[in-house]
Order: structure tokens, then C-alpha cells, then sequence
């Protein structure tokens, strides 16, 4: 052999392992898969355990409802053919639709629905609302139960529907029989979607593929009711710390959904013409502020409601979101355009009025004692509220010391009862999702029950008598009535300070279809072209 | 050598128990508490109570401290509070891109850093000299997030030649492994570089004053032998130093860079951990740091007799 031939022999061999090395290994056959970013990865698996939205939107991939409202927020059958109430209004019986398959192929008894409701009810709490006032659950075949309440009352269908909050999802009975402080091992559901367990990455990420079982039904969706109808083979949440590195994957079609647009980047996407940018949840978000009714100065009423004079929505709402287009200052407590809609209070919460704070500092004796102010610095959607809160403050004459922390130390520090010296604090303020919150039993923040009440525990025993009448009553009107009456009453005691609307866009490649619009963000229904 | 090994690697276990209380007792006095992580908005003081029992945080802090100290010499690192995942598991799965990373970026740095400080030593003064420095002072000076963005502008969304984000481990193709890390290492190795090329710098312009290299020059030697056959060699000391320390930084360090780039490591997995205050996870990676820390000053004073024969231990 010459030289030269050897030469070539060694280029050959040399370009040949190199063409090897470098060979892309493709997937037999490549399914077709949604990527999607969504607002925080996954971590916890137990939808009943924790109300971390990421956790509930996970719940609603592969389990499903019996009860879900609907785009209008009316309840609509889901996992059940029907509901029967009895003539007394005490008891309701629930049939189960045919067909239901857990995704290990067994088939969805009333049994396994009765273990997961008292699982749920355990820890949410219109479910423990729903379950003091039930005398009894009973399985009446393998597709059918009742549950009979001691006074006549719709409280177990309005639960049943609950779309937010932590959700009554339905597990089987080997599952739901885990006690509700322990987390769940086997995630199987009979929803749409399965998990695909091999493959979930705490933190990192989580993939569903299509349940091929799921029998939607007919109906068309509407909100997270009617038919769930998957197209695709496969969704994939993964995680991303950065919100630019999100947007940048977006633009160059490595994900396909981003559940929410950061606002500050919404110029590097609004003229692609491969992205379309929209509101998918229309009910939105609320901001509120919480005092605590343990520490001076809010353990005066006067104080309380001058706080809640100083502060402005619009002024929140412009730090918090910034373009106009994405919110509204809205006096309903809970809501603007839902069912239970007031404008009771509406001079205390929407405009900021100093002079009038000023009043009523006055009024009340304040000598200056202290406000902390709790300031998450690392959640953009939290961090603002304080800075506007203690500018208004201040503006009216308090003494405000803000204290900056991250989030998971506020959510610790706001538990505690004790005294400023000690510990405690005076003022934080979060968000809700407005499903959670359009009604006075789902909405956490009105109770008003003292210390059983969440942070700040405000005790105003004729709220908590108005709440139980709206539990009971099935007149609409009625509980319209109550509605309106509580929501003066939470101005008037300064329990919690609604701080204005908004929401939040999603970005979406092109090749997706519009997303059914929800309370949450839903992946069936949706198409794609290409893979 | 054996002995100085064997001592050494003895002398790190009160070093690993130091760190161990260490972190321990600084996560117990950090404010958070997992059980309302998990709990969420709307639980109630019982049931954050339950769920503290359920994970073992209502026992005494003494207590939990035995209990994991237990577990550690069983070689159990305890299980994720929110995932429920194994930390040992949790750390295998994120162990690859951090140490491809840190490989790929300690390979390139040296490669790019070595031949640039000597050349800048040997042109000390002169254009090539200034323009190296001045570069390396950019190098310095540009925080590594700020070179991720422009890269990113740059080859993957004006070029196309690489992807914004994300992680392919060598199974899924060498091609798409290599193309995940390209644009991650490009942006961590420019602080890299720098700090490698200016110490080497430094350290020829020092060993080129001694009487050995006038003696080699005066024997005839050509200044490319000079250079690498007697004051790089003589050099090397400070340069092994400052890639050992490099290497250990990156390993704890490239959280910026996994962040940017949505790289599932080890650094990502530690901020992951502490703002969902997964004591375990935390403490497991804490001193997974700290040994690793150990294992290289160990091969890098052991390096030291390799290139300098004058040091005995």
C-alpha cells in the first residue's frame, strides 16, 4: 500500500468514527408533544396535600371531577351522569357516568369517590365547611352515593365544583385511603392525561401522555367542564428558572406554551408573528392586603380602616403590572364581572384618600407605633404591593418599618401570633386566583373566625353567621344578598383589602390552537401542527 | 506520598463533621419552614402541625440532628421533604450536566489561557501583551449572565446555530451534547480565562528573572525551549493552584450559568433546595461541596511534586 493510500485509509476511518460519534439518535417513531413552561415547577405530586397552583393544575392533567363549572361558572356534571337532590334538600345522590377507567385500567367505583371526598375534605376548607354540616356519606352501588346534611343545603354541590383552592380531585380507594398529612405514592387518576412516572424530575420537569381510555363527553368545553378531548400524544412541563431564557426559547420555537408572559418582556414578543399573546384565564387575579388583628396599632378598627384609605389601587396596580391593558381597579371583594359582583365599600378601597386616613389616625389615638410590613423580594408577583403599601402608609402618617425577606421566610413569619417584639408583624399582602376567591365560602382570606381564621385571624362573629347563611341558602338572589352584606362588612372591620384586578398573558407558538379559556390552564382540546 | 495521601484523606473527616454541624445548625437558624411550603395558602396551624410530624421536624433539634448523622454513616442522605425523591438519587440525576459543564469549561479556559499568558509573558509590555490584558480585564469584568445573553442573542436566536436553553446528555448524541454546552461553556469560561491567563502571565514574567533561563539562554537555547521547556514548567506552581481553585468554584458556582441556560445541576438544585427549605437535600449538597473541595486541594498539593521536585511531603 503507498503512502498516500494509507493516508487516505486514515482520513477514511478518521471521518468515519467522527460521523459516527457525532450521529444524532432520532426516536423510532417521534410523538407529538406540547412543551410548555409553566409559573413554577413541580415538586409536590399530592394535590390534596398543598394549594400550590402548579401542584392543582398537575391535579387536573390526570385526575378528574365529578362536578366542574363551567366558562358562565355554572356547575356542570363531569365524572357523574347526573345528581338528584331529595325533596327535603338534605340529601344528594350522585351516579356516576359509565365507562370511568383509573389509568390502571381498573373501573371508578362510588367507593373510591367516597375515600377521595373525605380525603379532600380533611384538608380544604370549604370541604370541612361541607362535612360539618353532613350527617352522612354512603355508597349506594358500585355507581352511585348519597350524602345527607342535617339542614337542606346545595353546600356539597358548590363544593364538589370548587375549581381552585385545593380541588376534589378522585383518586382510587387504595390511594385516597392515605391520611391527608401523608403525600400519596402512586399518582393514578382517571383523567385525561397520565402521568408518565418514569420521567418526572423534581424540579426539572414532568410529562403526561395521552390516557386513551378517557371517554369525554359530549358537550363541548367550556371553562374546566364538558368534553376533555386530548389531540396531542404528549405534554411536557419543563422547568425555568429565567424568564428571559423562557421568552428567548419561546422566540426560537424550542418550547411552544408559556403559561405566563412576565410583563417587563412583553415588547420582545408582541409583533412576532410566530407568537400569539393572550389572557386564557379570564377571571384573573386579585391583590389584597392583610392586616394583623393581634398586633397594635391594627387591633383598632379606626386604625385599620385608615390603612385601608391611604392605600390606592391604581397606584398597586401600576407597579405590580404597569401596562394598563392587564388590569382594572375593581371594589368587588370578589370580583368584577363574576356572579357575586358589589360595590359595597367602594370609597374605602378603590381611591386612595390620605386626608381621611389622617382622620381617623387621629381619631383612633395613634402614637406612632410601629407597622412592619412583610416584603417579599424574590416573587415578582409580590414584591411591589409593599413598597406602594408603605409609601401610602407613611404618606398618612404611620410609622412604617419595612422588613425585606424571601417568600418561603414570609409564608413561615406571617404564622406567627406573637408580638412585634417577638417576631410578628403588622401587614402582607398576596394574591388570589379569582376562582378560588368569587365567593364568600371559597374565598379563604373573609373567614373571620379569630384565631381558626387565616393569618391575621380578624374575629367578626356576624361574618362568620352571614357565611353559614350563604352555605345554606340555595336561593341566588339570596346568597347575592349575603354576598353584598359581607363584603361591607370585611371593608368595614378592615379584614381584608381588595387592591384591584389583573391578568396575566400567556405566549403560545402559533402552531398551537387557542387554549380552552379556564381558571387553569388546560392542555386538552389543544392541537398542534407538526411535532 | 502513600502516607501523605492517606493522612490527608483522614484529615478530612473532622473537616466533613465540622461542615456537617456547621450546616445543620445554619439551616435550623434560617426562618422557613417546609411544612407550610407544602401546606400552602390555606392550611391551618393543625394540619402544618401533622405534616411537621409526618416529616420528623416536630422532634427535638438534637434529635434530628442524631437522626441524620445516623443516616449519614449508613450512607443514607434521607429523602427530598417535597419531592419525597432520594437526595442520593436527586444528586446522581443532576451530577451530569454540572460536571460536563465544569469540565468543558476548565478544558477550554486552559486550553485558551495558557497559550495567551505566555505569549502575553513573552511580549511582555508590547501590543500583544496589552491587547491580552486588556482582554482579560473584559473577561473579568462582564458578569458571566450578561456574555450568556449576548451569546444567546447572538448564535442562537440571530444565527441559529445553537439552542437558547436546555441539557442533552451524551446518550441522546454526541452532536446535540455538544451543542447544549457550547454556548454554557463559552459564557463561563471567559471569567476563566482570564484568571488563568493573567496568573500564568505573571508567573513566567517572575520565573524569567531567575538565573536558570539567563543560564539556558547563554547555552544557546532557542526562546520557544525556554519558555515551555524551563519557565513554564518552573511556573506551573501558582497556574495548577488557581485551575484547582477554578475547578472547585465551578462545581458550587455555575448557578448563574445553569439558570441562564436551564441546565438541570447541581447549582440549580442547591437554589431549588434553599428557597424550598429541603433541609436534606441542602445538607446533602453542602457537604458534597465541601468534599469535593477536599479531593482537589488533596490532588492539587499532590500535582505540586509532579512539577516541582523540590517538594517533598
Amino acid at each position: 500500500m503507498s503512502l498516500s493510500n494509507r493516508f487516505s485509509l486514515r482520513k477514511l476511518m478518521l471521518s468515519a468514527a467522527l460521523a459516527s460519534a457525532f450521529v444524532v439518535t432520532a426516536p423510532a417513531v417521534q410523538a407529538q408533544t406540547i412543551n410548555a413552561v409553566m409559573h413554577s415547577s413541580v415538586r409536590v405530586l399530592d394535590p390534596i396535600m398543598t394549594t400550590a397552583h402548579i401542584t392543582r393544575n398537575h391535579g387536573y392533567m390526570i385526575y378528574d371531577t365529578l362536578l366542574a363549572t363551567d366558562a358562565k361558572n355554572e356547575i356542570q356534571p363531569q365524572m357523574v351522569e347526573k345528581w338528584e337532590a331529595s325533596a327535603d334538600g338534605k340529601s344528594y345522590t350522585f351516579t356516576l357516568r359509565p365507562g370511568l377507567k383509573w389509568h390502571d385500567g381498573t373501573p371508578v367505583t362510588a367507593e373510591d369517590c367516597v375515600a377521595s371526598i373525605k380525603r379532600w375534605a380533611e384538608q380544604d376548607k370549604m370541604g370541612q365547611m361541607m362535612t360539618g354540616q353532613m350527617s352522612e356519606m354512603k355508597v349506594i352501588d358500585a355507581n352511585s352515593f348519597v350524602m345527607v346534611f342535617k339542614e337542606a343545603t346545595d353546600i356539597a354541590v358548590r363544593a364538589l365544583a370548587k375549581p381552585s383552592g385545593i380541588a376534589p380531585f378522585m383518586m382510587p380507594k387504595r390511594i385516597a385511603e392515605t391520611p391527608s398529612t401523608q403525600p400519596i405514592k402512586e399518582f393514578i387518576g382517571s383523567g385525561p392525561f397520565k402521568m408518565v412516572a418514569a420521567e418526572f424530575k423534581p424540579g426539572l420537569q414532568v410529562v403526561y401522555e395521552k390516557n386513551t381510555d378517557y371517554v369525554p363527553r359530549k358537550e363541548p368545553a367550556s371553562g374546566l367542564a364538558g368534553g376533555k378531548v386530548v389531540n396531542v400524544d404528549r405534554v411536557k412541563w419543563v422547568a425555568m428558572p429565567d424568564a428571559m431564557t423562557s421568552v428567548n426559547a419561546l422566540i426560537n420555537g424550542e418550547i411552544d406554551y408559556l403559561e405566563q408572559m412576565p410583563y417587563d418582556l412583553l415588547p420582545l414578543v408582541e409583533n412576532n408573528p410566530d407568537i400569539v399573546l393572550d389572557v386564557f384565564d379570564p377571571q384573573g387575579y386579585q391583590t389584597v392586603m392583610r392586616m394583623n388583628f393581634l398586633n397594635p396599632p391594627f387591633d383598632n378598627k379606626k386604625v385599620r380602616q385608615a390603612a385601608m384609605y391611604a392605600v390606592g389601587q391604581e397606584d398597586v396596580l401600576q407597579a405590580l403590572v404597569g401596562n394598563p391593558k392587564y388590569f382594572k381597579t375593581c371594589a368587588a371583594l370578589f370580583g368584577c364581572g363574576l356572579p357575586y359582583e358589589s360595590q359595597a365599600g367602594a370609597e374605602v378601597t378603590v381611591k386612595p384618600n390620605i386626608a381621611r386616613a389622617k382622620e381617623l389616625l387621629k381619631e383612633a389615638g395613634y402614637k406612632g407605633e410601629p407597622v412592619v410590613i412583610l416584603q417579599p423580594t424574590d416573587a415578582a408577583s409580590v414584591k411591589t404591593q409593599p413598597v406602594v403599601i408603605g409609601q401610602a402608609l407613611r404618606a398618612a402618617g404611620f410609622n412604617v418599618q419595612m422588613q425585606a425577606m424571601d417568600w418561603q421566610t414570609l409564608v413561615t413569619r406571617r404564622a406567627s401570633q406573637a408580638s412585634l417584639a417577638d417576631g410578628g408583624w403588622n401587614i402582607f399582602a398576596t394574591n388570589n386566583v379569582m376562582a378560588e376567591a368569587l365567593d364568600p365560602l371559597r374565598a379563604f382570606g373573609v373567614a373571620a373566625n379569630g384565631k381558626q381564621a387565616w393569618f391575621g385571624w380578624p374575629d367578626v362573629p356576624q361574618i362568620e353567621v352571614l357565611r353559614k347563611q350563604f352555605a345554606l341558602t340555595t336561593d341566588l338572589a339570596e346568597q347575592k344578598k349575603l354576598a353584598n352584606d359581607i363584603q361591607a362588612l370585611v371593608v368595614e372591620e378592615g379584614v381584608l383589602l381588595p387592591m384591584g384586578q389583573y391578568y396575566v398573558p400567556a405566549a403560545i407558538r402559533k402552531t398551537l390552537s387557542k387554549p380552552v379559556e379556564a381558571p387553569v390552564p388546560v392542555f386538552w382540546n389543544m392541537k398542534k401542527t407538526g411535532k | 506520598m502513600v502516607n501523605f495521601i492517606l493522612r490527608r484523606m483522614l484529615a478530612a473527616i473532622p473537616v466533613m463533621a465540622m461542615v456537617a454541624v456547621i450546616v445543620f445548625a445554619i439551616l435550623r437558624l434560617t426562618p422557613g419552614d417546609p411544612a407550610a411550603i407544602i401546606a400552602g395558602d390555606s392550611a391551618t396551624a393543625e394540619q402544618l402541625d401533622q405534616i411537621r410530624r409526618v416529616m420528623g421536624l416536630d422532634q427535638p433539634i438534637y434529635m434530628q440532628f442524631f437522626i441524620w448523622i445516623g443516616q449519614l454513616v449508613r450512607g443514607d442522605l434521607g429523602v427530598s421533604l417535597l419531592s419525597g425523591t432520594p437526595v442520593s438519587q436527586m444528586i446522581v440525576d443532576r451530577m451530569g450536566p454540572s460536571l460536563a459543564l465544569c469540565l468543558s469549561t476548565i478544558t477550554l479556559s486552559v486550553l485558551l489561557a495558557l497559550p495567551l499568558g505566555i505569549l502575553a509573558a513573552w511580549r511582555q509590555g508590547k501590543l500583544l501583551d496589552r491587547f491580552v490584558m486588556a482582554t482579560s480585564v473584559l473577561g473579568f469584568s462582564v458578569p458571566v449572565f450578561v456574555t450568556a445573553y449576548l451569546l444567546i442573542l447572538v448564535f442562537s436566536l440571530k444565527l441559529g446555530w445553537f439552542p437558547v436553553q436546555g441539557y442533552r446528555s451524551p446518550d441522546e448524541g454526541l452532536w446535540m451534547f455538544v451543542r447544549s454546552l457550547t454556548l454554557p461553556t463559552l459564557a463561563l469560561s471567559t471569567v476563566y480565562v482570564a484568571l488563568i491567563a493573567r496568573i500564568t502571565r505573571t508567573s513566567i514574567i517572575e520565573v524569567m528573572g531567575e538565573d536558570f533561563i539567563r543560564t539556558a539562554r547563554a547555552k544557546g537555547l532557542r526562546e520557544r525551549g525556554v519558555l515551555l521547556g524551563h519557565a513554564l514548567r518552573n511556573a506551573a506552581v501558582p497556574i495548577v493552584t488557581i485551575i484547582g481553585v477554578g475547578i472547585a468554584l465551578l462545581i458550587s458556582g455555575v448557578v448563574v450559568t445553569e439558570s441562564v441556560f436551564n441546565l438541570p445541576g447541581l447549582g440549580r438544585l442547591v437554589v431549588e433546595a434553599v428557597l424550598g427549605r429541603d433541609y436534606p437535600v441542602i445538607q446533602a449538597l453542602i457537604l458534597l461541596f465541601a468534599f469535593i473541595y477536599v479531593l482537589i486541594n488533596l490532588v492539587v498539593d499532590t500535582l505540586y511534586t509532579v512539577f516541582d521536585p523540590r517538594i517533598r511531603y
